[in-house]
């Protein structure tokens, strides 16, 4: 039992100001305006794909049209992926679990560019310099 | 923090079933929650029969005759029975409405009547509304100035009052933040359709001065941002209005200064 005041509990910590939810929405605005456009081009970028030996998807991606959407959408979609999360675990998580979850998805949102960006480098730097 | 079941004390039982009134014609069966904390009992359901040639056409009208006439312990929040007070609003048949301004022939089959979902229960259809009120207070709804009152009166446009419609209507009845889920999972911390519905009338009135600080008291991830246009508040408001528009504005706002 806390005697505290319903206008006091309302008000809670105040708000937490400047680069947090404004910045938060309208990252997920950017990003979702950015996956508009990089999702329709990146599925034409794979469909070319689609069907080629090794070496003719070593040597396509070593473009850079299809490297540069390939890693755009990747980066970006992965980004709106963690900042996506965060959403529904402020929704649905709270305490401790909130603030684990968040660190596990932005970690995973990280891991994922980072990995998808080193198999995009190595496939593009192998068919150069093969 | 999000539920999916209610805890064991909240779980609703069968409660009693009164008899039907002799000689009825047009009876309609009225399934109402009762909870009294003083008993230590669960929710519980009561069954009420009532002959619609002997009643009045709403659901509140329906509400004062089993209180007048077959249960006196029913409790429940009226006063104008006209919809400016907000009073009587509850669930009914699965919706948020005020009981004055909802006809009972717009239910078909039983009339299913609850108190306001997802608030602590003060008895039977009775929520506990002091959360709800501070969060209003907490916007300072009211004129905020700076410079020293005009000696008449502070001056406002057409344009500038026509702002407000759609906004200064509200009645507090709380059907909309209590319709919302995001109030349901957060409503320590987000203060939902009904106070941000008020906090942006506030801050488009052409005579406040603390715009700025208005919009700084919202610049939060939970105050404000976690309305996710989910239009619960919009669909379910008995006077009309649109929360969810005016949310929307305030975020508009928001990225207007920021970006």
């Amino acid at each position: 039992m806390r005697y505290i005041t319903p206008l006091k509990a309302a008000k809670g910590l105040g708000a937490a100001g400047p680069s947090t939810g404004t910045l938060h929405h309208w990252t997920l605005t950017v990003t979702s305006v950015g996956l508009a456009i990089l999702t329709p081009a990146f599925l034409l970028v794979m469909g070319s794909a689609i069907g080629l030996p090794r070496a003719g998807v070593l040597a396509y991606f070593s473009q850079p049209y299809p490297a540069i959407v390939t890693a755009l959408f990747l980066i970006v979609g992965m980004y709106h992926f963690v900042k996506g999360t965060r959403n529904m675990i402020d929704d649905y998580l709270d305490g401790t679990e909130r603030k684990v979850a968040i660190i596990f998805s932005e970690i995973f949102g990280w891991a994922v560019i980072a990995a998808a960006g080193y198999a995009l480098a190595r496939m593009a730097l192998t068919a150069i310099i093969l | 923090m999000v539920q999916f079941n209610l805890p064991k004390n909240s779980r609703v039982t069968v409660g009693k079933t009164w008899p039907k009134p002799e000689g009825a014609t047009r009876l309609k069966r009225f399934n109402i929650y009762r909870y009294d904390p003083e008993t230590g009992a669960n929710p519980r359901i009561d069954t009420y029969w009532l002959d619609l040639d002997k009643c009045g056409p709403m659901v509140l009208d329906a509400l004062i005759k089993i209180k007048n006439e077959i249960d006196p312990t029913l409790t429940f929040r009226r006063s104008c029975r006209e919809g400016i007070c907000g009073s009587c609003a509850m669930t009914i048949d699965g919706g948020n409405h005020l009981a004055c301004t909802w006809g009972i022939d717009e239910v078909k089959g039983d009339l299913n009547i609850y108190p306001l979902p997802h608030m602590p229960v003060v008895k039977d259809l009775i929520p506990d509304l002091t959360h709800f009120y501070a969060q209003h207070a907490s916007v300072n709804p009211y004129l905020m100035t700076e410079t020293p009152a005009p000696t008449k009166e502070w001056r406002q446009s057409i344009e500038d009052r026509k702002k407000l419609d759609g906004l200064y209507e509200c009645i507090m009845c709380a059907c909309c933040s209590t319709a919302c889920p995001s109030y349901w999972w957060n409503g320590d911390r987000y203060l939902g359709p009904a106070a941000l519905l008020h906090a942006y009338r506030w801050i488009i009135d052409s005579r406040d001065e603390a715009t700025g600080e208005r919009l700084d008291a919202l610049e939060d991830p939970f105050k404000l941002y976690r309305c996710h246009t989910i239009m619960n508040c919009t669909n379910t408001c008995p006077k009309g209005l649109n929360p969810a528009k005016a949310i929307g504005a305030i975020k508009h706002m928001m990225v207007d200064r920021a970006v």
